[in-house]
């Protein structure tokens, strides 16, 4: 299949008074529409700078990122930031519509999608609530929300479930696996999980530490529709190991 | 039967424990601090009586003053001839014709210097360069008193309503222009990354997030501004005028009309609570989402 999004040789360099800071180093893959890719790696490897390449919010100072052939700040992206970065003077049902609103205005579609999506992270009953009252874990659910109702082209995942607890975390792991197995959406994950990574990605990236490049490109030929059970299958375990034994052989930084 | 007999109301044992803090307990700190800390619960839970309280002590120590040391009353009038000079100049009509001068001035000044301040303050808070260049001279406008700059204005201006108008809107400029700027940068850079990701144009970004996130700290100078205006008005009243509250308070002071200068002060303060209190309003009213302002606390 044609590629949708195209990394090629992608270098960035932040500025810091002596010579610049370098947190991706020639990094070069494609992802296919619909694929679901996971991204993995130390901490401070450059993880969310590449999320943020992949939406435009950066322009790389060297190489190129492509979205169907243009520059990628023309892709609709869903952004899930590390934190929920949720708007706090806005209720949790507002913060949710604001990507409609910003798209031209909320219609009567729009409301009856963002309630299906309140009721699919778990939140009923608190469509009126504030961003402050609400629990580290809640505040990122309603960001995964907001992420999901514009149907954008492309989703980008910074830590989603960082900050959940085990067992929200595996619900929503299935949840957002259901959602992708359901519409199909082009997915890019970044997670501290090995196996939430192999259980619902097609490709795990690895990167090494600071300045980031591509250390493994492993695909995960487990059969869909995948399913929780499958954690506890031979190949899963092998897939694991794998991944793990190459993350434990990368240099510490 | 009764349970909770009025005895064991807790404001009771508050108070009975904020005495024994601080009076049987003297020497230790913490008491003293736990005293203080009780009482101010109590206190702050009856706040009214306690303003009102306070008002009628005021009023009892003037009229004790002015009574033993029997002052004459261009010196200073009591209590009742205050009131009484009140009423005489509410329905002769006098002090309303002024308070509605000032009134004018001061609304006309303050919507003047906000609009004036807010744009200017957007423009700076959005141009490093233009900050730069123009901030030296928006502090340097600051270490001049106003006083003094009044008479110039009057001056130029005439001593109509125009030159008063121009000193509220320069008086209110500095802090609304501070305010503007802090807050515009105080938005958070991770959120303006949101809305740049849902491909938010330069308006939605102002609407959407720039003015919402601005909008406490904003708030926060208008308190300052809007008081700062009456003040404003009455210094150019005083400086040339023949109309305001300013004006009034001269045409007392020129004919020893002690007890009009009082009426007219006091006016000039509930003018200046009612603009404050409309503001603290206007804060309850839209950032509810705010812990620190929400009426119900919301912990
Ligand atoms: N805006 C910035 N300005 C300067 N340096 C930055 C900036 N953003 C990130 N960096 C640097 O780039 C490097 C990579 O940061 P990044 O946030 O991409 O790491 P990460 O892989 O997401 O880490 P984590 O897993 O801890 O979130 C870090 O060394 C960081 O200091
Ligand atoms: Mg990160």
């Amino acid at each position: 299949m044609e590629p949708i999004l195209l990394c090629r040789h992608v270098t960035h360099t932040f500025p810091d008074g002596n010579g610049g800071l370098q947190a991706l180093n020639d990094l070069s893959f494609d992802v296919c529409p619909q694929e679901f890719v996971c991204v993995l790696g130390p901490s401070g490897c450059g993880k969310t700078t590449l999320l943020r390449l992949l939406a435009g919010l950066l322009s790389p100072t060297g190489g190129q990122v492509l979205f169907q052939g243009q520059p990628a700040s023309a892709a609709r992206t869903g952004f899930v930031f590390q934190s929920a970065n949720l708007m706090p003077w806005r209720t949790v049902l507002q913060n949710i519509l604001l990507p409609l609103e910003l798209a031209g205005g909320v219609d009567d579609t729009g409301r009856r999608e963002a309630a299906a999506l309140i009721e699919l992270v778990g939140l009923s009953g608190f469509e009126q609530a504030w961003p402050a009252d609400l629990s580290g874990g809640m505040a990122q659910r309603v960001a995964i929300a907001r992420a999901l109702i514009h149907d954008p082209d492309i989703l980008l995942l910074d830590e989603p479930f960082g900050a959940l607890d085990a067992l929200t975390r595996d619900r929503m792991g299935s949840e957002l696996l259901r959602i992708w197995q359901a519409q199909r959406k082009t997915v890019v994950m970044v997670t501290h999980s090995i196996s939430e990574a192999v259980l619902l990605a097609d490709r795990v990236l690895v990167l090494t530490p600071r300045p980031g490049t591509l250390a493994v490109d492993q695909k995960i030929a487990l059969p869909r529709p995948r399913v929780e059970e499958m954690r506890y299958s031979a190949d899963f375990g092998r897939l694991a190991r794998e991944i793990k034994g190459a993350i434990s052989s990368l240099p510490f930084s | 039967m009764q349970i909770r007999s009025r005895r064991y109301s807790p404001d009771k044992r508050r108070i009975r424990n904020s005495v024994y803090c601080l009076f049987v307990c003297l020497p230790a700190p913490w008491n003293l601090i736990h005293g203080v800390f009780l009482l101010l619960v109590v206190l702050n839970k009856h706040r009214f009586w306690f303003v009102a309280l306070t008002a009628i002590i005021a009023l009892v120590v003037w009229q004790a003053v002015a009574w033993i040391w029997r002052l004459p009353a261009f010196i200073l009038p009591t209590p009742f001839q205050v009131a009484a000079r009140f009423w005489q100049a509410l329905m002769d009509g006098s002090l309303i014709r002024h308070l509605l001068i000032t009134l004018i001035e001061v609304l006309a000044g303050l919507t003047a210097g906000v609009g004036f301040a807010t744009l200017t303050g957007y423009w700076l808070a959005k141009s490093r360069p233009a900050e730069r260049l123009l901030s030296p001279y928006l502090v340097a406008s600051q270490a001049l008193p106003m006083v003094a700059i009044a008479p110039l204005l009057i001056i130029w201006f005439g001593s109509g309503l125009v030159s008063k108008i121009l000193i509220c809107t320069l008086t209110v400029f500095f802090p609304i222009l501070i305010n503007t700027i802090v807050g515009v940068r105080a938005v958070p850079e991770s959120l303006r990354e949101l809305v740049r990701s849902l491909h938010a144009t330069p308006a939605q970004t102002l609407r959407y997030l720039e003015v919402p996130a601005a909008l406490p700290v904003f708030l926060g100078g208008l308190r300052v501004g809007a008081t700062l205006s009456v003040i404003g008005a009455v210094v150019g009243e005083f400086v040339g005028s023949d109309r305001g509250l300013g004006f009034l308070i001269n045409v007392g002071r020129g004919q020893y009309d002690t007890a009009l200068v009082f009426a007219t002060i006091l006016t000039l303060i509930a003018l200046a609570l009612s603009l404050y209190y409309s503001v603290v309003l206007l804060e309850k009213l839209t950032l509810r989402w705010n812990r620190n302002y929400s009426s119900q606390s919301r912990s």
